[in-house]
């Protein structure tokens, strides 16, 4: 579905993202795991198009990003770090601005934004303006946003930042129910809840690829029996 | 297509949700209408002549602070990553939010119609320089949009964009023979040719010309070209 190749980026002469090569198949949870400053960020900044690759490339099914960015951006769903919207705006308008922009039909934007709103228990707020929602509501409106349209791909820059224990459970919720039929590439800084939700982990640091593989199969190749120590083992260091 | 409509809409509502819209609307009637009305009555004239010289200086610092926030605020608050990974281009955000302020510049100017209308009670009122000076206002307010939405995209700092966005209106207003007494005759041509003041005084006389027009319209796609060349360059 996703093929990332020999993808590098530089900011000046700092090399955030240094010859990566991965790879996402259809249907998986991928968990995109990292110390701060390994590059995550630059990466989903590449692949939803924001940012431009300073050489290689990644594909979405047929599409590269070099020539057919309209396309992938129409298949990715993105929540970025710290979920930026629009903070004047209703969360109805916004989403409904959404659901324009993504190119959502006129008759079915209703029922979806009811369905978004349902999974993302936005009630209570549709009638609110964004800057009055607490951090837990801006957070789930951001991934509402993401779903709108129905993107086969979801990106998302670690969604249970900043949340409370309830919300990251229900976050996590959202995660596994939607990741059930798309796919989904997310990152987070707590470990139990990677190895609770993704299929497959790839850790960066700095800027390269420390590990890509099952948690199983790394616990056995590198004789760890937990996350948290193969996340020390492969980033400590810096 | 499509998307240009939607972001136009987004974007001209914004401006209404928030204060900006009613103070800068209230700062450009009084000022304008003070300039226009302080020596009306003094000229015993039938005319709006007074009204249309002292738009493009009015202009020139009130449509800045109109466009100063399409792609600050944006960057600031990190909307404008959100924006780019949607499925748009540069040129629908760069088109929608151009036409969003353009059509906030009529929106202001509308009132002003009433002054047009309450003049025609005073005494015959020639219409072909007031419609010449509406559709060469509009021009202008285009051109400006385009320098301020240009500026705009430069920096998170709204301030610096209405400030930079300013100094270049006001350079292109200024640029008149009133100015420019001190060069050659020559120069003072070629200078003029340049200057938004005299391409608008010669739409404001009721002579439309393709040239006049044709000024308005390279100068601001060259100023939404550069704003295109900026998002690119940001990347």
């Amino acid at each position: 579905m996703i093929k990332v190749e020999n993808l590098t980026k530089y900011y000046g002469d700092l090399c955030a993202v240094d010859q990566v090569n991965f790879e996402i198949k259809k249907g998986e949870i991928l968990g995109l795991l990292g110390p701060n400053g390994a590059g995550k960020t630059t990466i989903y900044r590449i692949l939803t198009g924001y940012l431009a690759p300073t050489s290689g490339t990644i594909k979405v099914k047929d599409y590269n990003i070099i020539d057919n960015l309209i396309e992938i951006k129409g298949l990715i769903g993105y929540l970025p770090e710290n979920a930026p919207i629009y903070h004047d705006m209703l969360v109805f308008d916004y989403l409904n601005y959404v659901a324009d922009i993504r190119g959502v039909a006129a008759d079915k934007k209703l029922s979806q934004i009811k369905d978004l709103a349902d999974l993302c228990s936005l009630n209570e707020v549709m009638h609110k303006s964004v800057d009055e929602l607490s951090k837990g509501y801006r957070q789930r409106v951001g991934i509402a946003h993401a779903l709108m349209g129905d993107p086969e791909i979801l990106v998302l820059d670690e969604p249970t930042s900043g949340l409370d224990p309830n919300q990251i459970v229900e976050t996590r919720e959202i995660i596994k129910r939607i990741g059930k039929e798309k796919t989904i590439v997310f990152s987070t800084h707590i470990l139990s809840e990677a190895a609770a939700t993704c299929d497959r982990m790839v850790i960066i640091n700095r800027g390269k690829i420390a590990a890509d593989d099952t948690l199983d199969n790394l616990k056995k190749s590198l004789d760890e029996d937990s996350v948290e120590k193969i996340f020390r083992k492969l980033t400590q260091g810096n | 297509m499509e998307k240009v409509k939607h972001i136009f809409k987004k974007e001209f509502k914004a401006y209404f949700i928030s204060p900006i819209a009613y103070i800068v609307i209230s700062i450009f009637l009084l000022i304008i209408g003070w300039l226009f009305f302080s020596t009306f009555f003094l000229n015993r004239q039938a005319s709006m002549t007074r009204f249309f010289s002292m738009l493009p200086i009015t202009f020139a610092f009130i449509i800045p602070a109109v466009t100063m926030r399409l792609f600050s605020e944006e960057i600031n608050l990190g909307t404008y990553e959100i924006l780019l990974t949607w499925p748009v281009t540069f040129r629908d955000i760069i088109l929608g939010k151009f036409l969003a302020s353009l059509a906030f510049v009529g929106v202001m100017l509308a009132p002003t119609l009433l002054y047009a209308v309450s003049i025609t009670f005073l005494g015959p009122l020639d219409w072909g320089p007031v419609i010449g000076g509406y559709l060469g206002a509009l021009l202008l307010g285009a051109t400006y949009c385009a320098i301020g939405l240009l500026a705009s995209t430069i920096t998170r700092n709204q301030v610096i964009a209405f400030i930079l966005g300013m100094a270049v209106c006001f350079s292109l207003t200024l640029l008149t023979e009133r100015i420019l007494y001190f060069l050659p005759d020559i120069l003072v041509g070629f200078f003029q040719h340049l200057s938004a003041s005299y391409h608008f005084e010669q739409i404001a006389k009721g002579v439309v010309d393709t040239r006049d027009i044709l000024y308005f319209v390279s100068v601001a796609f060259v100023a939404l070209y550069g704003a295109n060349l900026i998002m690119q360059e940001k990347k």
